[in-house]
């Protein structure tokens, strides 16, 4: 039983004529407890992708399936980390997370609520924030209340979207190293979108690059069996990791690259229209 | 350095005197010259001071103390503005989130927002037969339209990812809306009450002076019968300064309601 399955996932915006297709094809299977990283180019439909698995947005072909049942939109059942936290201003961080926890446990008491809110900020080390409000928060801060959010709605599948993506290189590699020992030790079912290699290797038990679009579609995919815990500094050194690093961005430069204009299958087709006309 | 700050402040603090001063030399130019029937200020002042020493005092139906005929109004003010609120507020969620709403409403409130006060006291009356009725209908309907395009624009701006967090929570249409998108939309709301507000204000006048109800509009029309033109002088200022200070009170609520940075 897979925790996450994707079959012939398709999905196209905009209609007739003027209609670009963004994914194609997609084939995807996640196993519980498995960490998947999907890396690939900006613009290539990588939120698209996470939108669909999240279920906010409906594919135009192929099925989504968790745990081998149809997926029904979205909910608390998969934790998204947004690109851009999406935290709502007006309530502090507590608050923020506190909205999720409402929801999923709604006949918990409010002790066994707050416990669980604090649990969660003291994971991300940001208890004493607490009754900060978003704005009050630096970037690296404002994305920790969203991994406290997404997780402690205790969900089945942890989704990220280019959780990093906005932070400074430094922020980043913290927060990297956080996620890393956060799911050490929940060990749930996770994927992450980016656009960083280096991040799907640090942090995922494989790697699928995406292709560029349009039509994007999932390339061959990379076993990384680097043991945890992981350690950036003496991995940069690691052969396995150079090694996997070279393939993905081989593919993602080579096969997987945006195609050029004038490939050569395209003027045989337009030879062929030119002669119907003149027959 | 410092003392041209100093200097500058003072200038600042000053200015507005001047402003005010250059008006009533003009006030008292033209009533000295070419306007005889207008009283100086120093005149309207004399006739005036009762009605200001006594601001609460009642000595017939048309004689009152200028706070009470303030007060008068905007008794009826709130009256009309608060069914302003009530129906705009629905209104403008219901554009906000609906483009069909917002397509087949949209032309008709373009059409409806310049009308005028004087026009709709008419029909009002046609419609309720009574002028308070008529008065309410007639300050609702003029003062409602800020407050319908600002919340439907509001609603509007909400950022998407709020919306898909509310979808991720599974959250009901109930919660969804007061949980993200009443808190997401209040600021631009609340610049749509200001605005409101300010109109309703600005209908009561026209609407009292019509309806000849007790208040600073009916006072004004009927001291305008009576010869007494200081009076009229008396009721605009007072209008003018309850206006400042109704404009004055809302932008403080909506400041307390903004946050600090949004994103």
């Amino acid at each position: 039983m897979s925790a996450l399955e994707l079959r012939g996932v398709s999905k196209s915006y905009g209609s007739g004529e003027h209609a670009t297709q963004v994914l194609r094809n997609i084939n995807l299977k996640v196993e519980k407890g498995d960490f998947v990283a999907i890396v690939g180019y900006s613009g290539a439909g990588k939120t698209t992708l996470m939108s669909i698995i999240a279920g906010l947005c409906k594919a135009d072909r192929g099925d989504v399936l968790l745990n081998d049942k149809a997926m029904k939109g979205p909910g608390p059942d998969r934790g998204l980390v947004f690109q851009n936290y999406s935290l709502l201003p007006w309530l502090s961080a507590f608050d923020n997370i506190m909205l999720a926890v409402n929801q999923v446990f709604k006949d918990w008491t409010l002790e066994q609520k707050t416990a669980q809110v604090e649990k969660f900020l003291a994971m991300v080390k940001l208890k004493d924030a607490a009754k900060k409000k978003p704005h009050e928060l630096s970037g690296g801060m404002r994305q920790r209340v969203s991994v406290a959010r997404a997780l402690a709605t205790n969900p089945e599948m942890l989704l990220m979207d280019e959780p990093l993506g906005a932070l400074d290189a430094l922020t980043r590699a913290t927060l990297q190293d956080e996620i890393e020992k956060i799911w050490r030790v929940n060990r749930t079912t996770a994927v992450l979108i980016t656009n960083d290699v280096d991040e799907g290797i640090l942090l995922a038990d494989r790697i699928i690059p995406l292709s560029a679009g349009p039509g994007a579609t999932l390339g061959p995919e990379f076993r990384i069996d680097i043991p945890r815990p992981r350690d950036r500094k003496a991995m940069v050194h690691d052969l396995e990791f150079r090694s996997i690093r070279n393939k993905v961005i081989g593919y993602l430069l080579g096969p997987g690259a945006r195609k050029k204009p004038g490939k050569p299958d395209a003027p045989m087709v337009l030879a062929t229209q030119a002669e119907e006309v003149l027959a | 350095m410092d003392f041209k700050r100093v200097k500058d402040r003072v200038w600042m603090l000053v200015l507005p005197f001047i402003g005010f001063a250059v008006i009533l030399g003009l006030w008292s130019l033209v009533a000295s010259t070419f306007a005889q029937n207008l009283p100086s200020p120093m005149k309207t002042w004399e006739v005036s001071k009762p009605y200001i020493v006594e601001p609460f005092a009642k000595r017939g139906e048309l004689d009152q103390g200028i706070l009470r005929f303030t007060w008068y109004s905007l008794v009826l003010v709130a009256k009309g503005y608060a069914l302003a609120l009530i129906l705009g507020t629905p209104l403008g969620f219901l554009i906000g989130r609906s483009k069909l709403f917002a397509r087949g409403l949209d032309p008709v409130i373009q059409l409806l927002r310049p009308v005028s006060p004087l026009a709709w006291l008419p029909l009002g009356l046609v419609l309720f037969q009574k002028s308070q009725p008529a008065a309410l209908f007639t300050i609702a309907v003029c003062s409602m339209w800020p407050t319908v395009l600002n919340t439907a624009l509001g609603v509007r701006a909400i950022p998407k990812d709020y919306i898909n967090v509310a979808r991720m929570l599974q959250l009901s249409p109930f919660q969804t809306f007061y949980k993200v998108l009443l808190p997401a939309a209040l600021p631009y709301m609340f610049t749509g009450f200001r605005l409101s507000l300010g109109i309703a204000w600005l209908v009561i006048v026209a609407v009292e002076m019509l309806t000849g109800s007790p208040g600073v509009g009916g006072f004004l029309w009927q001291e305008y019968n009576s010869l007494i033109y200081e009076h009229i002088l008396l009721c605009i200022v007072t209008i003018g300064l309850v206006g400042l200070l109704l404009d004055r009170g809302m932008k403080l609520l909506e400041d307390r309601l903004r946050p600090a940075e949004v994103r």
